[in-house]
């Protein structure tokens, strides 16, 4: 039962074969027995959930409406604030924050009558690409528990791949969704930036980060962001709907795209693994028997997108975790003698290597006589990604590439080393700087057993044709049916 | 090739960064930002004359509202995750030293 697709529960919720409590209850059961395993929980509310599940399962005996996910246990990535429980980030120094709100997304779950089951886990205030930099509980990929889940949102990717929920929210500033959904095998979906609130989501890059749904399938992802999707007065940077219109992601869903007009970057993708090239370029042959049309492009600016990325996300995280100054919220280190030392004892005691390293980075790109060098440079050769783009999308439908050019790695195999960590996300990075839409779609298995996911990538605010291009592949395999042997 | 930063600046930066660093992470942290600024120094190859930095990729400029009194969370709420606190206040060590006072 708890592999079923979302959808699909929700067809068995509304035919009366199950019970909004008992999938619930058979949610907690599968996570009392795997998550001892693989850690994709920092909290989980099973009493909450089962309230939650009661009263919603009575609404519908007494014929009430109810909402869109209804009895649909989801997990939501620990950077989105809650009213209950703590919103951690995975961090010591958020810890034992209680938030005084819901993030929007959070409302907008609860409005729909999904079930919160739990709140996953990530790397340090999402920077990271393996949850390694959690400094609160371990995630293994469920696909080889000797391996990393990816990330940064490696807890929802894992909990969705091992049936710990039917559906997950992630956030994604320079490919935190779509990478651990490659190595998780699920369908993970980033929105154009705008498209969803992020008011509520703990902030990292701010001009990058989106938050997205974790699925099982294509058709789970459109019904996530049918419910997230939207205008939101509380965040200034989620678009006014007359801008760019909402629809029903769904609807449509099953029509193919006709004529589809693919491009893909040779050079680009030549930097991935054989095995994940060879699944990248099967996929499109696929393609190619449902009509489409290959066409060769050059992009000569994302050889530089992780450069700019990591000076831009940097600077802007380096401005972003100035709040945390253990005066307001968050830890305080006791062994402060004046107030300079709350903040620089507070810092040091409470963030983790990776997110010093990103604030160091970031103070010194902004720094006095380097600014006009990095942040400046950096913020040029981003326009000049976004324009790499706009050429290609006016001859294009969507770009096809690797998500990653690997697939998961050992847990402990690039800790040391940043930049080669760093160099995890050199498919999945433009699309944040470009503020584009793109999806990761399970498309294969290596020699090892483990997942290959497809990303495609297409203009802003077309999540529409986005969704249905992905589901075109969707639709002609059943990579994405595959499930973990561990979790069977 | 000279390192790109060197561990006199790796201690500048993490005093603006407010960040107390051990010996040990300041040694880690300037081989480790000395090979990161390697590689961003890549950036350099492309020329960017003329062209505009973009900041933001929305077709938006500014978004404005009435401006309206709203509600707002309250004292409690607000200092309810203080570490330190002071009836209706966020505690914190004395800021001015007893002499500034003379």
């Amino acid at each position: 039962m708890e592999h079923l697709t979302a959808l699909e529960l929700r067809k068995t919720i509304s035919a009366g074969q199950i019970s909004c409590v008992e999938a619930a209850e058979e949610i907690f059961q599968q996570i009392d027995r795997l998550d001892p395993i693989i850690g994709a929980y920092i909290s989980t509310y099973p009493h909450q959930a089962l309230k939650n599940a009661a009263d919603i399962d009575r609404r519908i005996a007494s014929g009430q409406p109810v909402g869109p996910l209804a009895g649909i246990p989801v997990a939501i990535k620990d950077n989105m604030c809650t009213t209950f429980g703590a919103t951690t980030c995975a961090s010591k120094i958020l810890e034992n924050f209680y938030a005084p709100y819901n993030a929007t997304v959070v409302e907008k779950l609860l409005a729909a009558d999904a079930v919160i089951v739990g709140k996953a886990n990530m790397d340090e205030f999402a920077m990271g690409s393996s949850t390694e930099n959690s400094a609160l509980k371990t995630t293994v990929n469920p696909w080889d528990t000797t391996r990393v889940p990816g990330g940064s949102s490696g807890g929802p990717a894992a909990a969705v791949a091992a049936g710990l929920c039917y559906a997950a929210l992630g956030s994604d500033t320079g490919g935190s969704i779509r990478l651990p959904a490659g190595f998780c095998s699920v369908v993970g979906l980033k929105p154009t930036y705008g498209r969803v609130s992020r008011y509520g989501l703990v902030a990292y890059g701010s001009s990058l980060d989106q938050i997205g749904p974790i699925t099982r399938t294509v058709a789970d992802s459109a019904l996530m962001l049918n419910v997230i999707a939207g205008h939101d007065p509380a965040d200034s940077t989620s678009i006014d709907e007359n801008v760019a219109p909402l629809c029903d992601y769904l609807e449509k869903l099953d029509e193919p795209i006709e004529k589809l007009r693919i491009a893909i970057v040779p050079h680009f993708n030549a930097g991935a693994d054989r095995q994940v090239q060879n699944a990248l370029y099967e996929a499109i042959e696929l393609y190619k028997k449902l009509g489409a049309q290959v066409i060769e492009v050059d992009m000569p600016y994302l050889d530089y997108a992780i450069a700019a990325y990591y000076v831009i996300a940097t600077a802007e995280a380096s401005s972003n975790l100035a709040r945390y100054d253990g005066v307001h919220y968050g830890y305080r280190s006791d062994r402060a003698r004046d107030y300079i030392e709350v903040y620089s004892k507070s810092r040091a005691e409470g963030f983790g290597k990776e997110v010093k390293r990103r604030i160091m980075l970031g103070t010194y790109a902004l720094s006095s006589g380097y600014y006009d060098a990095y942040y400046l440079k950096a913020l040029k050769v981003r326009n000049l990604i976004r324009g790499d783009f706009a050429r290609v999308f006016q001859e294009c439908d969507c770009i096809m590439m690797p998500v990653s050019p690997t697939t998961a790695f050992k847990m402990g195999e690039k800790i040391d080393d940043p930049l080669t960590m760093y160099l995890s996300d050199i498919y999945t990075i433009a699309a944040n700087l470009a503020g584009i839409p793109a999806i990761s779609v399970p498309c294969g298995f290596d020699q090892n057993d483990l997942p290959i996911g497809v990303q495609i990538l297409t203009p802003a605010f077309t999540e529409d044709r986005l969704l249905r291009i992905a589901r075109m592949f969707e639709a002609q395999t059943d990579w994405h049916a595959k499930k973990p042997p561990i979790a069977k | 090739m000279p390192e790109k930063i060197d561990q006199t600046q790796v201690k500048k930066v993490a005093k603006l960064s407010r960040l107390e660093l051990t010996e040990e992470e300041v040694q880690q942290f300037t081989v480790q930002l000395s090979a990161i600024l390697d590689y961003v120094e890549k950036l350099s190859e492309l020329d960017t004359e003329g062209v505009e930095p973009l900041a933001h990729c929305l077709p938006i400029s500014n978004v404005f509202r009435q401006d309206e009194i709203r509600e707002s969370l309250g004292t409690e709420k607000t200092l309810a995750n203080a570490p330190q606190r002071d009836g209706e206040f966020f505690k914190v060590p004395k800021i001015l030293d007893d002499s500034s006072w003379a």
